[in-house]
């Protein structure tokens, strides 16, 4: 379209248009990438029992890296992975499973990681055993049966780092007065959230189930110092005994309460 | 309604066949692809994996999407080798071949929205809301500023076309409603809106075939009788006009504008065969 030969009315009458098309087109694809990025910000939130596959890269970079191929998903030999489908609230289109209806069955050779084409499963991970796909969480110290004082212990037997991950520890019964209760305590050192326990959990509802650990861990202060590991550390107490002021222990005595 | 049909005096002239043989060759290579791609899951037949954004061919030939590719680079993402290597093969077969040959012989929505121009054809609409050519590569940006500023590859999110063909392979959902609103734009909103308009995907593969090998010549420009039938026939009939009607300027006869798909209707539907596939190099002036 040369302008040469126009007048300089349809000059500035097709220059009009130019400029209001061009602002027709900012304006509404704007409005549609605000949208978008609004819609992606939400997307980014992973519903706590949706489980990424083993290696995933914690959760916003994985949502850049992931092109929702679904390789993993076919390669998985027992078929736990599934892609979100757009009304789920997972993503659309990434890779996920949950613990309850399948847990991961933690393949030696991991499979899943090997045919991602972007690593958005870290291909540096070659251990199952160090994967950390989320963590177990004994959440309902009331139903639990073990707490009960019952000899449940299903959570432990099913765990493939039985002892490791999960450890029965004892505690006296004051129910009972007389006996024991083994509650199956999880390692987060050692567990890999594959979610065999919440799987097998006999309960209607699970009681021990896998969470995100970001969800599922606390985090002491840094500045916190444990004493005694500090003493074992030092080889001796840090605390000079000599100089502690011995303030005097204050009884209760007949005089309190008035 | 119309008077007469597009492509009559083709069909008069070389018979059905004749005048629909790039049209039906484009549906079986649209449909055998996707046949391909859903003999895994359906018989347990595992000649490809994945979708169109990746795929593994017989355990052998990694074939990656380079836009959705782009986009994860641009979320800080460097991917694994087999991703990189299935790039390089996409983008050295589109960089020849024609970008816009995914649009018309790959792509699933391009069954979705012929079908909404076939019927719009059929039920007579006109008109409708005029949107810019250009629009798309507004799209286009806007997806790649987002997957930037929010690290997420978040065109993916709502994208009809990968929803389609992930959802044929890996289970539908709710996506079938986002393929009936592209289908329901095209037919009622606005003529050929989703792939001659706003679809960032076809607007990235055409930039990719700007300088592609393989184009469709109005060789026999001379015996050209003005029936219209290939502007009326194309998906983007813009492109048409410079190399057809380009012969006193000295332009042409191949058709070099990247939105052409390459999809050969203009070819089957010319009772006179000015057009046929050539080369971009065979573009002299006459």
């Amino acid at each position: 379209m040369g302008g040469s030969n126009k007048t300089p009315g349809a000059k500035q009458a097709s220059r009009r248009r130019f400029l209001i098309d061009m602002a027709k087109s900012a304006c509404g694809v704007g409005l549609l990438g605000g949208g978008l990025s609004l819609y992606a910000k939400q997307a980014g939130a992973l519903p706590p029992l949706a489980i990424r596959p083993p290696g995933a890269l914690a959760e916003p970079d994985f949502q850049g890296a992931c092109i929702r191929c679904g390789l993993c998903v076919r390669d998985c030999p027992y078929n736990i992975l599934e892609l979100a489908k757009p009304e789920q609230r997972v993503a659309t289109g990434t890779p996920y499973f949950v613990a309850r209806n399948l847990p991961c069955e933690m393949c030696e050779d991991i499979p899943c990681v090997k045919a991602c084409p972007t690593g958005a499963l870290d291909h540096a991970l070659t251990d199952i055993n160090k994967s950390k796909m989320g963590l177990a969480v004994l959440v309902d110290h009331e139903t639990c049966l073990n707490f009960l004082g019952l000899r449940c212990d299903v959570c432990y037997r099913i765990c493939p780092l039985i002892d490791k991950a999960i450890t029965l520890d004892p505690l006296h019964n004051p129910r009972t007065g007389k006996h024991a209760m083994l509650l199956p305590t999880v390692h987060s050192d050692q567990c890999t959230g594959c979610g065999k326990c919440e799987k097998a959990c006999v309960l209607e509802e699970a009681a021990i189930k896998v969470y995100p650990i970001k969800l599922a861990k606390g985090e002491l202060g840094h500045h916190y110092r444990l004493g005694w590991e500090e003493k074992r550390k030092a080889g001796k107490s840090l605390i000079d005994d000599q100089n502690i002021i011995d303030l005097p222990d204050r009884m209760p005595g007949p005089e309190d309460g008035k | 309604m119309n008077t007469r049909t597009i492509g009559a005096e083709a069909i008069a002239e070389k018979g059905w066949f004749g005048s629909h043989k790039w049209l039906i060759l484009r549906r079986v290579s649209q449909l055998s692809i996707l046949a391909l791609f859903m003999l895994g899951p359906l018989a347990g037949l595992w000649l490809v994996k994945g979708n169109l954004t990746y795929s593994l061919t017989l355990d052998i030939l990694p074939l990656t999407d380079p836009y959705v590719l782009l986009q994860s680079l641009l979320t800080g993402h460097i991917p694994e080798k087999l991703g990189l290597i299935g790039v390089a093969i996409i983008l050295a077969f589109y960089f020849l071949a024609g970008g816009r040959v995914y649009c018309s012989w790959v792509c699933p929505v391009n069954l979705v929205t012929d079908g909404a121009a076939w019927m719009r054809g059929r039920l007579g609409i006109k008109g409708g809301a005029q949107l810019s050519r250009n629009l798309r590569y507004w799209v286009l940006a806007m997806t790649l500023v987002v997957a930037g500023a929010s690290g997420t590859i978040a065109w993916e999110l709502i994208n009809p076309v990968s929803m389609l063909h992930r959802g044929l392979i890996f289970g539908l959902g709710t996506a079938w409603a986002i393929v009936l609103a592209v289908f329901l734009l095209d037919l009622f909103v606005s003529q050929k809106a989703w792939c001659g308009h706003v679809c960032p995907v076809g607007a990235f593969y055409s930039l990719l075939g700007k300088w592609s090998q393989l184009r469709v010549s109005a060789v026999k420009r001379d015996a050209c009788n003005d029936c219209m039938d290939c502007f009326a026939v194309c998906p983007e009939p813009q492109v048409i006009r410079p190399a057809l009607k380009g012969a006193k300027q000295n332009i042409g006869p191949v058709i070099l504008s990247p939105n052409c798909t390459n999809c050969g209707r203009c070819i089957d539907v010319c009772s006179k065969d000015v057009f046929r596939f050539g080369l971009r190099a065979s573009n002299k002036a006459g």
